[in-house]
């Protein structure tokens, strides 16, 4: 970490010097890996740490496994579940990416959980882990239209109940899609142009 | 005597037979009834904001609640993506408009850790200076509004009186008293001005006086005591589990302050203490504000020494055409209402491929009817107040 922060910011971003180091990590140092790797060998997908941060990338029948295993035990503990987050790749095979933050109040530190989904797969909601995925979840749901599995409530969090599309795709223009705009104040507020 | 059904109910009524202690289900059951459904907001003075509640009461007693959110959607994040990472730190601002200063350092924090940018020590300093008064401010709109919700009136004007002292040094150093835009990526906008700290230093001197006069009017108040003890209580693992967090989840007794336990800037040059109660309660949690009032003064008073010694630049070069390596991160800082994260995804151009927000306010809310069922109406009151949202922050 020392070193990362030695080297100042040029114009051009760094990609060898990151991939280099990104090489040079042992995996086996991290307690969370270790665990997952013995209980469920097939579990992870793929290994990354960027910036001090791991991230484990999980196949997403394992996801519960995996969750519950690092919330139990002794050496883990990540009791706290940060986020629930979305993001839309749409030029990949598998086009969304759902990231899960988890943090250990006992031991002070983080790690990533993601899970890769093609356009309709679901994934099993992490509800009956941590209480707090319910909103999370829901938000995802909200903007990227991902569903979860077995969650207790899932409908849309800050958009309308009516609400068509989901925004945070990448193919979701800024302002909405031509014309939505117009349609909805003509629907919801009659009155509004006359005002 | 005991009653046994509807009919004899219905019979001794009408004779007139005085009744013992009747069952409650049969009373129910000859009164048919059932549970109220009762619309609270989004325009009700006391959810501070568009914050709209439906909640199911049993006579007043509330048996569920439900949180409808999103009346102050802005699409920040949405924004973002189409944001240079400079132009994105005036969105930040608005999120959680009492304390912006807070906003613009997770931000900012996020954007350095992904492109390894140094910040001169200077600019660090200023940084927690301005975020702890951010937090003071934010902790004395809360008690004020808190207070009263609650019905003491007092003490929203003294409090007022403290803020604007905080938001006059905000104008000061910045041109803006509530969304001030005040950090940049590597640093801070410009320096302190002329004048600045012994201005903040004669408010330090000041402030722990004037938290005695609170304390004058709350600490010991037994209407304050009846209407916060053992009040929306909420045990630590409940709390954890809902996401609870910041001085929410130190009410329950959780010794948990990111400034402290993944120390960022120079929290870990600073001293002061965490301020941790165990009485899970609304009052356990006016007492861990009002203490962090206390420690941020602390805090801002070790700065000012610091920063008077050491003078130097306050910002780092960064390229106006600014554009961080491949890459994800996630940074949280501890801001006055809990735990505020940005986890950014760069694809290597001038704009962040994905920013989401992990604002406070909006996970702390998740735990309000966890605290409220079984209260009083008026106690939900009591509740939104102590959890201290911001519906700016909630929805984003």
């Amino acid at each position: 970490m020392a070193e990362e922060k030695d080297r100042k910011v040029k114009a051009e971003p760094a990609k060898e010097a990151v991939e280099e180091k990104e090489e040079a990590v042992d995996f086996d140092q991290f307690v969370e890996v270790r665990k997952i790797k013995e209980r469920f060998p097939e579990a992870i997908e793929d290994l990354k740490y960027f910036r001090g941060e791991l991230t484990i990338r999980v196949k997403k029948d394992f996801l519960i496994d995996v969750c519950k295993l690092l919330r139990d035990d002794e050496d883990t503990r990540y009791n706290f579940l940060t986020e629930v987050i979305g993001v839309h790749y749409p030029d990949r095979e598998k086009p969304f990416e759902v990231v899960y933050h988890l943090y250990s109040v006992p031991f002070a530190k983080r790690v990533r959980l993601k899970v890769w989904l093609a356009e309709d797969e679901e994934v099993e909601s992490v509800c009956c882990v941590w209480d707090s995925a319910n909103w999370y979840e829901r938000e995802t749901y909200d903007m990227f239209g991902i569903r979860f599995a077995n969650h207790p409530d899932l409908r849309r969090i800050l958009l309308p109940e009516d609400w068509e599309g989901f925004p945070l795709r990448k193919d979701y223009p800024l302002e909405g899609p031509p014309g939505y705009r117009e349609k909805w104040l003509k629907e919801h507020l009659p009155n509004y142009n006359k005002l | 005597m005991a009653v046994k059904d509807e009919k004899q109910f219905k019979e001794l009524f009408a004779k007139g037979t005085s009744l013992g202690k009747v069952e409650e289900d049969v009373m129910r059951e000859a009164f048919k009834t059932q549970d109220l459904w009762v619309n609270m907001g989004p325009q009700h003075p006391s959810t501070h904001g568009v914050l709209r509640l439906i909640l199911a009461l049993q006579g007043e007693r509330i048996v569920d609640m439900e949180v409808v959110i999103g009346y102050l959607h802005r699409g920040t994040e949405k924004l973002g993506e189409f944001k240079t990472y400079h132009q994105f730190i005036p969105l930040t601002d608005r999120l959680d408009y009492i304390a912006a200063n807070a906003m613009n350092h997770g931000y900012v924090v996020a954007v350095e850790k992904l492109a390894e940018i140094e910040v001169p020590e200077r600019a660090e300093y200023i940084r927690v200076l301005m975020a702890e008064l951010s937090r003071i401010s934010s902790h004395l709109l809360w008690l004020a509004t808190h207070a009263l919700d609650i019905g003491a009136m007092t003490v929203f004007l003294y409090c007022f009186r403290e803020r604007e002292m905080i938001l006059d040094l905000f104008e000061m150093a910045t041109g803006g008293r509530l969304t001030t835009t005040y950090f940049r990526i590597g640093g801070v906008a410009d320096d302190l001005p002329e004048g600045f700290i012994d201005k903040c230093k004669e408010f330090c001197e000041i402030f722990p006086e004037r938290v005695k006069d609170y304390d004058d009017l709350l600490y010991k108040n037994r209407i304050w005591l009846s209407r916060t003890v053992n009040i929306a209580k909420i045990s630590a693992e409940k709390g954890l589990s809902l996401g609870l967090s910041g001085p929410s989840i130190r009410g329950s007794g959780v010794n948990w302050d990111l400034r402290r336990s993944n120390p960022y800037s120079v929290y870990d040059k600073l001293d002061f203490e965490v301020a941790v109660f165990d009485g899970c309660d609304v009052y356990a949690r006016y007492l861990v504000r009002r203490k962090e009032m206390l420690e941020s003064c602390k805090i801002v008073k070790q700065c000012l020494e610091w920063l008077e010694k050491n003078p130097g630049p306050v910002r780092a070069k960064v390229p106006k055409v600014f554009k961080p390596p491949v890459g994800e991160v996630y940074a949280a800082v501890e801001a006055p209402k809990g735990e505020l994260g940005y986890y950014i995804v760069s694809d290597g151009s001038t704009r962040p491929y994905r920013i989401k927000i992990r604002a406070p306010s909006f996970a702390n809310l998740m735990s309000l009817p966890e605290m409220c069922k079984g209260h009083l109406v008026a106690d939900v009151i009591a509740a939104i107040g102590s959890i201290d949202i911001v519906l700016g922050e909630v929805d984003r």
